[in-house]
This record gives C-alpha cells, structure tokens and sequence, in this order.
C-alpha cells in the first residue's frame, strides 16, 4: 500500500433489509451489504463494479446515511459516521455527497434549474441571496452550462444536462468525496465522453476524491486509480486498475471482465461460459458466495467463506485457491 | 435483390406538436435479408425505434403520420395493408417485437403462463393458413391445439436457458430477473416462428454477463432458425458481437451501410468515424462528437450532419447525398467521403 492519505474508510460495514411476510412478521434478511471493507485515498478516483442487484447503490447511499448502516464503521475525515443520525452527521456530511443514479429523480419537476442549485445552500448555510446565486452561477459555469439554463424547468433540457445540474447541485456545497452513481448510464457515446471529461477536470479544479459507482467497465478502466469489484454484498476484489484488468484473480472478476465485447478481438459470444445469474440475498450460498457458478469451485468452497487475501503487490482477492 | 425480406424505401415519419412537425424519419432507405442480423445504431432520438415502430405499424396513431415511402414485405406494402390484415397476418406472427423496455411487454396481474397461452391462441405457428385463422375474441382454443402449443412453449423456454420451465410459467413477470424476463422476451417472440425480429435495444438495461449469455442465444437461435434480426442498439460493442451488418442512423436519416468489419475497419462516413472514436479507449483517452444533435423540427438542410461535419462544403449544405458504394455491400450517403486509407482523426 502506498503512502497516500486515506479520507474515507470502510470496515466491515453491514446493510440488512428485513424480509416480512403478509402479516408484516420478519422472516429474514436481505443481507445487501454483507462486511464490506475498503479505503478511499485522496484524491483517487475508485471504482465500484459489480452486477445489478450486488449492492453499490445501497453502498453509496449507506456512506452517505440515507440508510442507517446496520453494523460496521464509516471513517471519514477522522470521525465515525456510521451509526451517527442524519442530524449529527450533516456536518461531516457536508463534505460527502452522493450524485443520484436517475438524474430525475434529484431534480425536482416542480422547480426552475435556478431554484434546485439554490436549495443546498438555503437548507445547509446561511450565505445571503446574493452570494449563495454568484456561487450558483459559478458552478453553473464550471458545469458548461449557459446561464439562460437556470430558469429552464428539468423537462426542457437534455439527459446529459440534467445530469451537468446533478452534479452542479452537489458541487455548491463544496464537498471533498462525491460518490458517482452510475453517472453515464443510459447516455450516448458522445454525451458520455462530454460528462466523463467535465468530471476529471471538475475534479482537478475542486481536489475531488470520487467514488465511482459503474456497471460500464470500459470506462472504469480508463478513469478509475483503483477499482473494487462487489459480488452480491461483499468486495471480492480490489486493487490497481490495470493490475486488475490485465491480471485478474478472482473467478468473478476474470468471468466479468471476458464478457465485454471487444471491437476487433474474438467474440465474446463465441467463448463466453459463465451459466445464470447471482442468487437472491436473502439466500446466500454457504460457504464461498459466488460457488453455485464458479467454474473453479470445489469442496472447500461450500464449508468456508474466503477473506480478502492481500497476497498480490497491488490487488487484494477473496477466494481460497486464487494465485 | 431477390434475396431481400424487407426493404424500406423512402420512409418519412413526422410527429406533430405543439411546438411544430418533427421530421423524425426523413427519407431511410433499409433493405434487410432473409437470415441476415443487421444492426441499426445510432444516438438516443435519431429514430431506431421509430423505424421500429413503422415496420411493425404501431406508431401512435394521434400524433404520428407518414408522410411517404413504402414498407415492401413478402411482395406487399405494408404502409398501405388494411389493418386487420397487419394485425392477424404479418404483426406477431411473421415480423415479431422485441421491445426496449420488457417491463411494459409483460401484464403484472397475469402469470406468465396465461399470458403466453394468450399468444398461442392467436398467433401459434399451427394457425398458419389454417382455417381459424381470422381472430375474434371469442374464438375457441382446441384442446389439441392447446396441447401441441404448450409443448412447444416448453420446448422453447428449455432452449432459451429458464431453468424449470414449467415453474416459469406459474410465476408473475415482477418474480423472475430481468435476464430472465429478457430470456422469456426471446422465447415469445420466437414461439409464432417469424421470418423477421425486431430487437429494440434487448441489452441495454442488462449487465455484462448477463448481456453476453443473451446476445449469445439471440445469434444461435437466428443462425439455427433462419431467422432475420433488426437490431437496434447505441452499444457498438454489442453490434460487433453479433451483426452481419450493421447501418448507422443520424437525425432520421441512415448515413452508412456495411459489414460488420468493413464497418469497424473502413468507416467511410465521417459520423460513423466520430462514433467509433468516441468509444472509450486507453489510446485516445476520452473523446466526445463536438456540436449537439440538431433539433428535428427545424433540421439543418442538406446533409443533417453538416453542422458538426469538419468535411462540410457549400453542397452539404443544401443536398442531401445520394447513396453510393464503398464495395459491393458497402454504402454511404457523403459528399466527402472518408478514404479507406485515412488515419484516424
Ligand atoms: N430499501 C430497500 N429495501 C429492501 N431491499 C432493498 C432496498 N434497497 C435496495 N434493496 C435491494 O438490495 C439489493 C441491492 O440493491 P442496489 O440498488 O444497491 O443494487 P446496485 O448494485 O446499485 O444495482 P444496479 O446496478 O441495478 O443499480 C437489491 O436486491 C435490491 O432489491
Ligand atoms: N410519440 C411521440 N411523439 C412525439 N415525438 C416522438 C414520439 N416518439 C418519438 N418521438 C421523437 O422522435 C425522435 C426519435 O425517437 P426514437 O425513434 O424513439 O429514437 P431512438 O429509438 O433512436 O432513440 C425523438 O426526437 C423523439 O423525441
Ligand atoms: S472460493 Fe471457490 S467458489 Fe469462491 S471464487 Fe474461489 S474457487 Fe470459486
Ligand atoms: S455530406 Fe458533407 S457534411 Fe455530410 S458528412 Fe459528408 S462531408 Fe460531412
Ligand atoms: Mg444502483
Ligand atoms: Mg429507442
């Protein structure tokens, strides 16, 4: 591990959801996070990948404490906020924020694009009118967005803008770790690659750390520092970006990474093996999570439940026979 | 060509609002063959669907209109059938619909089962020709018709992967994964044995893996099945997976026809060439298309690319270019089109 400071830690942070039946009884849990554990450094840009349905969104939104963390620590510029309630936290809080998977659904239909960048500042400073609209109009222009947009209504501008006023929403109150949901899915290559450089050079000009949530590997690979691969509630792999993509040590990882299409290679569809889908958090296989379709599973994998092992220089794999 | 299943010629769609007529298609040329998989790319709004929509005659009806051309399909035109003709001959049956959003394809009250009984009654391939071929709503579903479709619905859910069939079809559509729902998709569509599926974007909400056991099924059940695919996609990656061909759309109008590694190795329109360009790579970093697609109520003239085009002259401008060919299966519409020789921009 490198010298890097780290602003953000992560220790075996937990998020069950209860399963109740028709009379409202708890019959069990949704393990959704299930002892996810990591560090962000300073300044990085991290990404988190792992298939729908495998616990990112929930892990962005539990650092973020729109949901109460069932168990686990959140370190973040040196104070514990895991367990803390969203009143005790909005301090530290501040400082993190979360940029919303569905654009839409952060910008409210009923409000001008002015009125959405100026509720941050009113609910969380007490700047005056007019310093709180120059610094929207500041960030409005870091955005790449004209002013003329701030009495335009959500419905009249693009995906790709809406997703400009996401981010310059966030942006107002100046945070330090932004946590990126999905910020280019469902845009076009060309819109994508616009959104993907406003973010590195918003990131050079405000000293941003970025959680990076993606399904997209392609993109990951060419924005992310480093890179935790997430299988049904649990990091299984993290480590350097290219060491990684180019040696992969979890099954998972390597199953993930032969699926995407490679323009110009063999096809993927000609090779790929990888049967079904994950199964359900609320019924976890014993043992090793990812064995009922690991190519690689054998006995031991059913009876124990494999650790991240940091036997590599620059990843960290969960997995008892990865080499 | 004799070979050809379908060909669009000419097609203008227009939707009107209040803010004025949107030229959403104007003037798309497509001919698909029997068997072929051909993809159709293009930015979100260039009109996949629409066209989509066109061939299967389900635009919106209030605020669509076509405005010319013809759909020619098994030696008829399509834009000019009666509708009870469209709806119990061709739609469902030879042309079938596989559309962007599956939540939408499945009705949550129902199980799955009832709903595919549903599409058996009237579009089972043993219909065909048949005397109760003209639907009503009351018609009666014979015992051994029922039997003989529901052997074949079993059939088709074991080929396309669902693990217990017949549990599957006791299940209502929330109680299966979107793999799993995009796996029935494939199965219904092709229970009426079409000659032509229209796949609007079947991956798009899928994850890779699951992505690539889907695109994987739909090439092997086209190729075992003879069956022609209109497969519309913004994902390059997914069309280099499993087209034949493949043809770019922009603004409403196609720009370029290839195969598929003519396509990727000899993009002779400068859109398509921006469009590869823009896809992530560690060798050119992050590169976007400059300019914004243009409006389709008022649409630039000429070459609808012309305001984002650094080949653009005084003739792109105001002409639309015809279509002329790069080899024999290779077209583009361009004044000024790329050389195969050109390195990248
Ligand atoms: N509030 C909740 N109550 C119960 N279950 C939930 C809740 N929020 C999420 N889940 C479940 O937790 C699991 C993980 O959801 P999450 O949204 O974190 O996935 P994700 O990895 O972000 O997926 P995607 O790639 O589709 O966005 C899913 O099974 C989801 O249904
Ligand atoms: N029902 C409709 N009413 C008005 N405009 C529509 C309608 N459906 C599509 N459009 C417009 O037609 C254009 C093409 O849309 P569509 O065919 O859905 O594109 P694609 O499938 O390529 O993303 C867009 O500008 C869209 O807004
Ligand atoms: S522990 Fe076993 S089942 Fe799990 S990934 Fe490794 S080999 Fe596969
Ligand atoms: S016709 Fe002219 S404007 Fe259009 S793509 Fe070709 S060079 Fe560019
Ligand atoms: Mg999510
Ligand atoms: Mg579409």
């Amino acid at each position: 591990m490198s010298a890097a400071e780290t602003i953000l830690e992560v220790e075996a942070l937990r998020k069950y959801f209860p399963v109740r039946n028709v009379w409202k009884r708890r019959i069990g849990w949704l393990r959704v996070l299930d002892d996810v554990s990591f560090s962000v450094r300073r300044g990085e840009i991290l990404g988190i990948v792992g298939e729908s349905g495998c616990g990112k969104s929930t892990l962005g939104k539990t650092l973020m404490g729109i949901h109460t963390a069932s168990a686990g620590r959140v370190i973040f510029e040196g104070h514990d906020i895991a367990q803390l309630k969203p009143h005790q936290s909005r301090r530290f809080r501040e400082h993190l924020q979360y940029c919303y998977q569905d654009p839409g659904a952060s910008l409210d239909p009923r409000w001008t694009i002015r009125s959405s960048l100026h509720e941050p500042l009113v609910v969380h400073t007490t700047l005056p009118e007019p310093e709180r609209e120059a610094r929207v109009r500041e960030i409005l222009r870091a955005v790449g967005l004209p002013e003329t947009h701030l009495d335009l209504y959500p419905h009249e501008i693009s995906g790709g803008q809406q997703r400009r006023v996401g981010l310059a929403r966030i942006l107002t109150l100046k945070p330090s770790v932004v946590i990126l949901d999905e910020p280019t899915s469902g845009l076009d290559v060309s819109v994508q690659a616009t959104i993907l450089n406003l973010l590195l050079s918003l990131r050079e000009q405000f000293g941003l750390t970025y959680l990076f949530i993606s399904h997209d590997l392609s993109v990951v690979r060419m924005i992310c520092q480093r890179v935790a691969v997430m299988y049904l509630g649990r990091v299984v792999e993290i480590g350097d970006t290219e060491a990684i993509f180019s040696a992969p040590r979890h099954p998972y990882t390597q199953s993930l990474l032969a699926a995407i299409p490679r323009i110009g290679g063999p096809r993927v569809t000609d090779s790929f093996a990888l049967e079904g889908e994950p199964p359900s958090p609320t019924a976890l296989p014993s043992g090793c999570r990812f064995r009922t379709r690991c190519p690689k599973a054998q006995k031991r994998c059913a009876d124990e439940d494999p650790v991240l092992r940091a036997d590599w220089e620059r990843q960290e794999a969960a997995c008892h026979f990865a080499t | 060509m004799a070979s050809e299943l379908i060909s669009v010629r000419n097609l203008r769609v227009s939707f009107g609002s209040d803010a004025g007529t949107a030229k959403v298609l104007d003037g798309v040329d497509l001919a698909i063959r029997a068997g072929e998989i051909r993809g159709l790319v293009g930015e979100s709004g260039c009109g996949k669907t629409t066209l989509a929509r066109a061939i299967l005659g389900i635009l919106p009806r209030n605020s669509a209109r076509i405005e010319s051309g013809e759909i020619r399909f098994g030696g008829r035109d399509l834009l000019t059938l009666p509708e009870s003709a469209l709806a119990s001959e061709v739609r469902g049956r030879e042309i079938v619909y596989i559309p962007q959003d599956p939540s939408t394809a499945f009705n949550p009250v129902f199980t799955i089962g009832t709903q595919i009984d549903d599409l058996m009654r009237f579009k089972s391939p043993l219909l065909r020709g048949g005397a109760d071929d003209r639907q009503g709503f009351f018609n009666s579903y014979p015992r051994e018709r029922r039997a003989a479709d529901r052997a074949r619905v079993l059939e088709l859910l074991r080929l396309v992967q669902l693990p217990n069939p017949e549990a599957v079809l006791r299940k209502y559509p929330h109680e299966v994964s979107g793999g799993q729902r995009q796996r029935l998709m494939i199965a219904m569509a092709l229970l009426p044995e079409p000659k032509l599926v229209i796949a609007d974007e079947p991956t798009t909400a899928l994850d890779v893996t699951v992505q690539a056991q889907i695109l994987k099924l739909l090439k092997q059940l086209a190729r075992e099945r003879g069956v022609a695919v209109l497969f519309t996609t913004h994902d390059l990656g997914a069309a280099y997976e499993i087209c034949d061909r493949i043809t770019v759309m922009y603004a409403g109008q196609e720009v370029e026809e290839a195969p598929v590694d003519g396509f990727f190795e000899r993009p002779s329109h400068p859109y398509t060439r921006k469009l590869l360009d823009s896809l992530p790579s560690s060798e050119a970093g992050i590169r976007g298309i400059a300019g914004e697609i243009p409006r389709l109520i008022d649409p630039p003239p000429g070459c609808r690319f012309h305001p984002r085009c650094e080949r653009a002259t005084g003739i792109c401008r105001t002409e639309r270019p015809p279509p002329e060919a790069v080899d024999a299966l290779h077209s583009v519409r361009c004044h000024h089109r790329l050389s195969a020789t050109e390195p990248a921009s």
